[in-house]
C-alpha cells in the first residue's frame, strides 16, 4: 500500500443536500438508505415484541402477560419481522444499492417507481403501526380465518390493509430488478458473467412478481370479509377456512424464498471474495437459484398437513418439499467446495458467510423433518417449527444481511468499520443465536406447542436457556448498529476496493458518484476471476490468489 | 442486439378489423352455446371460447405474435403460474376421501341431482 | 422532471428505454393475472360446490346488458389498437380520435355497469345484512323493472333451486360476493385505465407521439387489452351459468 486512500470529492451522499433531496430522490443508492432506515426501525419493533415473548416465557405459568396479550406479542413480532423487515431487507437495501452497480448501469430501469416502492412501503407501515398502537392484533401473522375475519376483536383490519399495501412495494421492486437485469447490463456483461448476487436477486424478483399478487387478493378478500361480511372463508356462511390457507400459503411459502435467496446471493459474494476463488460450479449455483424459485411455488401445502386436506395431495406436496431441498443442498456443497483450496481469511463478512453455511444447513435439514408427513404430525405447531424457521431466517437470512452490510459498508459509506469489534459482534451473535434457538428444537421434539402462553414446568430449563440466548443475541445486534453508524462518519477511509473483490461495484469510487460510473465499463472478464485481474494486486501463484496483508487488524 | 418489442412490425388495420369481427362472432357463439344443454361441458365450451378470444387479443392486439421470445416467455410463465395456483389447489379438494362421514362443503361433487334444470 | 419523448438519464438509447417499458408492462400484467387468478380460484371452488345457488344468481343477471358490455369492451380494444397503429404510421389526429373513442366506449361500459349495480342494490342482492335472494319474488311491487313474465321464470327457478339447496340465501350470497368482487375489481382497473387514457389523450393533442416514439400509447394499450381479457372471462363465468331452458 503506497498512499492512503482519499474520499472522492463528489459522491452520491454529498452531491445534493437537504431533506427534499432525500425524500424526492430517484438515486437508487439513496433509496437503498431510505429503506435501510425503515427496515431497521421495524427490526427494533419486531425485536421489542420478541423480547416480550422471551421474558414472558421465563416462567411456565406466565406472569408477565395475559393469554390475550401474549397472542398479540407473537403476532406482531411475526408481522413486523416478516413483512416489514425480512422481505424487504436484502433486496430493498443491498439489492437497490448494488444491482445497477454490479451490472454497470447508471440506475435501475425505473428510478421513480423505485422511489414509489419506498413510499408504498411507508404507507403500508403506517397502517400496520396504527394497528399496533391500537391494541395490535392477535391472530398470528398467518391471519387464519374465521378468527381474523369474524371472531377476533383486535385491530385486524388496519394491519391486513397495511400488509396488503406493502406487498405492492415488493412487486414494484421485483419488477424493477427484472427489467433492469434484462435490459441494462453494460457491454460485455453477459448472463454468465453476472455475479451470483444478481442471479439470486433475479430469482427473488421472479418469486415477488408471481407470488405477492396472490397474498394481495387473499388479504383483500379477508378484509372484505371482516369489514363487509362476505363469506368465502367463513363456515357459517358456507365458506371454507382451508381455502384461505391455500391462498395464504401459496404466497407465504415462496415468501420464505424471497427472504433466503438474496441472502444466498450475498454469501456467494462473501465466500468468493474471502477465499479468493471463483465459486465452485458457478452455473449450478445460478441454476439452483432459479430452481428454488420455481419449485418453491409447488410446496405450499406442507404448512397444512394437519388441516384435513387430502392425504394424496399431502403426499405430492411432501415429495415436492423434498425436491426443493436439492438446489439448496447444491449451493451448500458448492460454497463448501469453493473453500477447498482457497486462500481463506476470516474477515468479518467471511465469519457471517461461514456462520450462514452452518446454520442454514441445520435449518434446511430440519425443514425436511417437517416436510416428511409422518414426523410432521408430531412436530407441527411445536417449537420445532419455530426453531427451524428461525435457523433459516435468523441464522440464514439475517446473517446474510449483516454479512452483506459489513462487506459493502465501505462501498456505501466510503469508510471502514472496526474489524475487531465487528468480529466480536459476529461471534456474540453466533453464540447468542444458537443458545436461543437450539433448545427450541428440543422443546418442540418434547412436545411444547407454539403460540401458547403457558407450558408444562418441566420445559422451563430450555426456555430459560432460550431467553438467556436472546439477551446475548440482542447485544450482538446492537453492537453493529453502533459501530457501523460510527464508522459511517469517523471510520478509516476505505478506498474503492479495500478487500479486494472482483465485482464491478468495486471498480468505482467509495462512495460512488451519483451516476455510478464516470465512464460506462466494458466487461471482458468472467465473474470472480481472481487469476486474470492483476489490477486487484493479489499474488496469484499456481493456486488460488493470496490475500493481501491487512494493515489495520 | 436490437430488440423488437412489437413496435417495429406494424399490424395493419385490416388485420385488426378481421380480429374484432371474429371476437364479436365468438361472443355470439358463446351466448348461443350457453342455451344448449351440454351438462358439465357447458363450462368447458364457454372457457374454450373465452380462451380463443383471449388468445386473439394477446397475439394481435397486444402484438405478442410479433414480440421477442422473451415477451412470449413472460406470457407463458404467467399462464403457467395461474395454472399451478388453480390446479394444485383443486387437486386437494378433488382427491379428498370421505372419512367417517366428515366432509368439507367444498368436496361435494356436482351430480345430476343438484342440477336445477335437468 | 422529465418531459415525455425524451431519453431518460438512466438509459443509453431510446431503444433500451422502449424495450424496458414494454417488458415492464408485460411483467406487471403477469402480476395482474395472479391477482385476478386468486379470486378466480375462489369463484371456481364455490361454483363447484354451490352450483344451484350460482346458477340461480347467474340467471338474475341481464344477459342483454352483459352481452352489450362485452361487445363494447371488445370494440374499445379495437379502437385502442387502432390508436397505437395511428401513432406508428404518424397519423397524429387519428391517435387522438381513437383514444377518444376508446374512452367513450369505456364510459358506456361504466354506464351499463352502473345500471346493473343499481338494480342489484334495489333488489337486495348486495352481500350484507339486507341480502335476500327472495326479495323480488316476495315483493314484486318493489321490483317493478322485472316484467310479470320474467318474474314467473324467476319464481319457478327459485323454487327448483331451493329444493336442491335449502340454504340458498347464504350460498347465493357467495355468488354475489364473487360477482361484485370480480366485476368490482375489474371496474377499478378500468377506472385506472380510463385515467391513463385521459393522460394519453392530453399528450396526443400536443402531437408528441411519433412513429419513432409512441411507447406510452403502446404500453397503456397493453394494459387496456388486459382489462378487456379479464372481462372476456368474467362474462361467461358470471352471466352464462346454466342458461339453457
Amino acid at each position: 500500500m503506497t498512499m492512503a486512500p482519499q474520499l472522492p470529492e463528489k459522491h452520491y451522499l454529498n452531491e445534493t443536500y437537504g431533506i427534499r433531496s432525500w425524500l424526492l430522490t430517484t438515486d437508487h443508492k439513496r433509496i437503498a438508505l431510505l429503506y435501510l432506515f425503515s427496515v431497521t426501525l421495524f427490526f427494533f419493533i419486531g425485536g421489542f415484541f420478541a423480547m416480550m415473548i422471551r421474558l414472558h416465557l421465563l416462567t411456565p405459568s406466565g406472569y408477565l402477560l395475559s393469554a390475550d396479550a401474549y397472542n398479540r406479542m407473537f403476532t406482531m413480532h411475526g408481522v413486523a419481522m416478516i413483512f416489514f423487515f425480512l422481505i424487504p431487507s436484502i433486496p430493498a437495501v443491498l439489492g437497490n444499492f448494488l444491482v445497477p452497480l454490479m451490472i454497470g448501469a447508471k440506475d435501475l430501469a425505473f428510478p421513480r417507481i423505485n422511489l414509489l416502492s419506498w413510499y408504498v412501503y411507508v404507507v403500508g407501515a403506517v397502517f400496520t403501526l396504527y394497528s399496533m398502537v391500537n391494541g395490535g392484533l392477535d391472530t398470528g401473522w398467518t391471519f387464519y380465518t374465521p378468527l381474523s375475519t369474524v371472531y377476533s376483536n383486535s385491530a385486524v383490519a388496519p394491519a391486513v390493509v397495511g400488509v396488503f399495501i406493502t406487498g405492492f412495494s415488493s412487486i414494484l421492486t421485483g419488477l424493477n430488478f427484472l427489467v433492469t437485469i434484462h435490459t441494462m447490463r453494460a457491454p460485455g456483461m453477459t448472463w454468465f458473467r453476472l455475479p451470483l448476487f444478481i442471479w439470486a436477486h433475479y430469482a427473488t424478483s421472479v418469486v415477488m412478481i408471481l407470488g405477492t399478487p396472490v397474498i394481495a387478493i387473499t388479504l383483500g378478500l379477508a378484509a372484505m370479509e371482516r369489514l363487509f361480511g362476505l363469506g368465502f372463508f367463513n363456515p357459517a356462511l358456507g365458506g371454507d377456512p382451508i381455502l384461505f390457507q391455500h391462498l395464504f400459503w401459496f404466497y407465504s411459502h415462496p415468501a420464505v424464498y424471497i427472504m433466503i435467496l438474496p441472502a444466498m446471493g450475498v454469501i456467494s459474494e462473501l465466500i468468493a471474495t474471502f477465499a479468493r476463488k471463483k465459486i465452485f460450479g458457478y452455473h449450478f449455483v445460478a441454476a439452483a437459484s432459479l430452481a428454488i424459485a420455481v419449485i418453491g411455488f409447488l410446496v405450499w401445502a406442507h404448512h397444512m398437513f394437519v388441516t384435513g386436506q387430502s392425504t394424496y395431495a399431502a403426499l405430492v406436496f411432501s415429495f415436492l418439499t423434498f425436491l426443493v431441498a436439492i438446489p439448496s443442498a447444491v449451493k451448500v456443497f458448492n460454497w463448501t467446495a469453493t473453500l477447498f483450496g482457497g486462500s481463506i481469511s476470516f474477515d468479518t463478512p467471511m465469519l457471517y458467510g461461514l456462520g450462514f453455511i452452518g446454520l442454514f444447513l441445520i435449518g434446511g435439514l430440519t425443514g425436511l423433518f417437517l416436510g416428511s408427513l409422518g414426523t410432521d404430525i408430531h412436530i407441527h405447531d411445536t417449537y420445532f417449527v419455530v426453531a427451524h424457521f428461525h435457523y433459516i431466517m435468523v441464522g440464514g437470512a439475517i446473517m446474510g444481511y449483516l454479512g452483506g452490510l459489513h462487506f459493502w459498508w465501505p462501498k456505501i459509506t466510503g469508510r471502514m468499520y472496526s474489524e475487531w469489534l465487528a468480529r466480536l459482534a459476529a461471534v456474540v451473535l453466533f453464540v447468542g443465536f444458537n443458545l436461543t434457538f437450539f433448545p427450541q428444537f428440543v422443546l418442540g421434539y418434547l412436545g411444547m406447542p407454539r403460540r401458547y402462553h403457558v407450558y408444562p414446568p418441566e420445559f422451563q430449563v430450555y426456555n430459560v436457556m432460550s431467553t438467556a440466548g436472546a439477551s446475548i443475541l440482542a447485544i450482538g445486534y446492537l453492537l453493529p448498529m453502533i459501530y457501523l453508524t460510527y464508522a459511517a462518519f469517523y471510520g478509516k477511509v476505505a478506498g474503492s476496493n479495500p478487500w479486494p473483490a472482483t465485482g464491478l461495484e468495486w471498480q468505482t469510487a467509495s462512495p460512488p458518484p451519483t451516476e455510478n460510473f464516470h465512464v460506462t465499463p466494458t466487461v471482458t472478464w468472467e465473474a470472480y476471476d481472481f487469476h486474470n485481474r492483476p489490477e486487484l494486486g493479489l499474488e496469484v501463484p499456481g493456486g488460488a490468489a493470496h490475500a493481501p496483508a491487512h494493515g489495520d487488524d | 442486439m436490437s430488440e423488437n418489442n412489437g413496435s417495429h412490425h406494424i399490424v395493419s388495420p385490416a388485420t385488426y378489423l378481421t380480429i374484432i369481427l371474429t371476437l364479436m362472432a365468438l361472443t355470439g357463439i358463446t351466448v348461443w352455446a350457453a342455451f344448449i344443454d351440454l351438462r358439465q361441458f357447458n363450462i368447458v365450451v364457454a372457457l374454450a371460447i373465452a380462451t380463443c378470444k383471449a388468445t386473439l387479443v394477446v397475439l394481435f392486439f397486444m402484438h405478442a405474435k410479433y414480440s421477442p421470445r422473451r415477451t412470449q416467455l413472460v406470457i407463458v410463465a404467467g399462464i403457467f403460474w395461474l395454472a399451478i395456483l388453480l390446479f394444485m389447489t383443486m387437486s386437494d379438494y378433488i382427491s379428498r376421501v370421505d372419512y367417517r362421514g366428515l366432509r368439507s362443503p367444498l368436496t361435494q361433487v356436482t351430480s345430476r341431482e343438484t342440477h336445477p334444470l335437468s | 422532471m422529465h418531459r415525455t419523448g425524451e431519453l431518460y438519464g438512466q438509459f443509453k438509447t431510446l431503444e433500451q428505454q422502449k424495450d424496458s417499458a414494454n417488458l415492464g408492462m408485460w411483467i406487471f400484467l403477469v402480476t395482474e393475472v395472479m391477482f385476478f387468478g386468486g379470486i378466480m380460484l375462489v369463484y371456481t371452488l364455490n361454483r363447484h360446490v354451490y352450483f344451484p345457488a350460482f346458477a340461480m344468481g347467474s340467471n338474475t343477471l341481464s344477459l342483454k346488458l352483459g352481452g352489450i358490455n362485452t361487445l363494447v369492451l371488445l370494440a374499445s380494444s379495437f379502437t385502442m389498437a387502432m390508436a397505437v397503429w395511428s401513432a406508428q404510421v404518424g397519423k397524429k389526429q387519428l391517435i387522438s380520435m381513437f383514444l377518444v373513442l376508446t374512452v367513450l366506449l369505456g364510459f358506456v361500459f361504466f354506464g351499463i355497469k352502473y345500471v346493473e349495480y343499481a338494480q342489484k342494490f334495489h333488489h337486495h342482492l348486495v352481500p350484507g345484512r339486507s341480502f335476500d335472494i327472495f326479495y323480488c319474488s316476495n315483493h314484486p311491487d318493489k321490483c317493478g323493472d322485472i316484467s310479470a313474465e320474467e318474474m314467473e321464470v324467476e319464481r319457478d327457478l327459485l323454487n327448483k333451486t331451493v329444493a336442491l339447496d335449502p340454504d340458498l340465501n347464504a350460498h347465493a350470497q357467495l355468488y354475489y360476493s364473487a360477482y361484485f368482487g370480480m366485476t368490482g375489481l375489474h371496474a377499478l382497473h378500468m377506472i385506472i385505465g380510463a385515467g391513463l387514457l385521459f393522460w394519453l389523450l392530453k399528450n396526443s393533442l400536443t402531437g408528441i407521439y411519433t412513429p419513432q416514439w409512441n411507447t406510452p400509447v403502446d404500453t397503456v394499450g397493453l394494459y387496456w387489452h388486459f382489462v378487456d381479457i379479464v372481462w372476456i372471462y368474467l362474462f361467461p363465468l358470471l352471466y352464462l351459468i346454466d342458461r339453457h331452458k
